[in-house]
């Protein structure tokens, strides 16, 4: 595979390095003059130094042979045009683009580049993931939506792993109607001991989650 | 009508006060605080600090419901990714972005761009009024 690289900066230099390794051909365009002479004196014979963005420059990178095009500079607008051109003017299949304001995405996909790569989405995503073991979901909503039973999955670092229930503060429109342990179900009583991992569903009353997550440590 | 200027430079500021003068109504938007100074002191459109490439941005500059975008920032690739989002997304007629580089004007004039390109129309107007005058010197 032939692989060409806009933008030396750490992704572009670990990403050429990856390729490298793994037996790829790759080329690899930097603007700043210094950044691409310490890059090329790193990773051999690889690096142009040139604007990506510049149609010369990628005619003479061999674009029209390239298999992936990708564009990893830290500006979304020269990401956007290096995937254009290298798409629409050169045919090349595979583009790939790194958005670096996540706002952008929209954007990048209205003008026609699918295969976008947003480092701060990936992070949020991780993290969403992370605090998602820990979160609120309603279930159901009796009374037309005036109570409400809600799942609440408790992290192993919450404060309310290893309390008892009668230790928690809840609300005082809520009950914890059950904890499901593995594939356990308890019914919970004053003294059962909560642990991290537990589901814990309860009824509470219209406007008292706020008060029921902060009881149980979720976010 | 509502025009767009993108783009606070020489060109940018002059257009905004061209259209205002013939009593458009003009927003501009600029990233840099300093370049705004360059438009006339009674310049009475909207100014937004931001970059036109900015979804945020241009709303407050009133893209839905602008007649005319005009994309004259001095980097080629803003003023190009910026007017595709004015044409493309908020489905503005009149559109029309400055490109430096020749070879780029002549790409996205292909992908269907209104452009202007300073360094062909410049190349021209001094290589026509050089060689009109070496005409009529007779050399």
């Amino acid at each position: 595979m032939y692989a060409i690289i806009v933008g030396g900066g750490k992704i572009g230099y670990y990403l050429t390095r990856t390729l490298l390794d793994n037996g790829h051909e790759v080329l690899l365009i930097e603007k700043n003059e210094d950044r691409a002479h310490r890059l090329d004196e790193a990773l051999g014979d690889v690096v142009v130094h040139g604007n990506g963005t510049d149609i010369r420059v990628l005619e003479r990178s061999g674009i029209t042979r390239a298999d992936v095009m990708v564009a990893v500079t830290g500006f979304d607008e020269d990401n956007l045009v290096v995937c254009q051109v290298a798409k629409r003017k050169f045919g090349t299949r595979r583009v790939i683009a790194r958005v670096n304001n996540p706002l952008n995405e929209d954007t990048f996909r209205m003008l026609g580049i699918d295969a976008t790569v947003s480092s701060t989405r990936i992070i949020y995503n991780l993290l969403e993931e992370e605090v998602g073991s820990n979160t609120l979901v309603c279930l159901a909503t009796l009374s037309r939506g005036r109570l409400e039973i809600i799942e609440v999955g408790l992290a192993n670092d919450s404060p309310a792993a290893g309390k008892a229930v009668k230790e928690l503060r809840l609300p005082i429109d809520c009950v914890l109607m059950s904890v499901l342990r593995g594939d356990e179900i308890i019914v919970p009583r004053g003294d059962t001991v909560l642990e991290g991992g537990d589901a814990i569903v309860a009824l509470v009353r219209q406007g008292g989650q706020g008060a029921l997550r902060a009881a149980l440590g979720a976010s | 009508m509502h025009v767009i200027i993108i783009g606070c430079g020489r060109v940018g500021a002059d257009l905004a006060a061209t259209f205002e003068a013939e009593g458009n109504e003009v927003a501009v938007i600029e990233k840099d605080r300093l370049a705004l100074t360059r438009l006339p002191e009674d310049f009475k459109g909207r100014t937004i600090l931001g970059t036109g490439i900015d979804d945020e941005v241009l709303r407050r500059a009133g893209i839905e419901t602008a007649d005319a975008v005009v994309a004259v920032t001095n980097y080629d690739n803003t003023n190009v990714v910026a007017a595709q989002i004015a044409k493309e997304k908020y489905k503005v007629k009149n559109v029309l972005a400055r490109i430096f580089d020749p070879k780029m004007q002549e790409i996205y004039g292909e992908f269907g761009l209104e452009t202007v390109c300073p360094t062909k129309v410049t190349v021209k107007l001094i290589h026509d009024s050089i060689s009109a005058k070496a005409a009529g010197k007779g050399a």
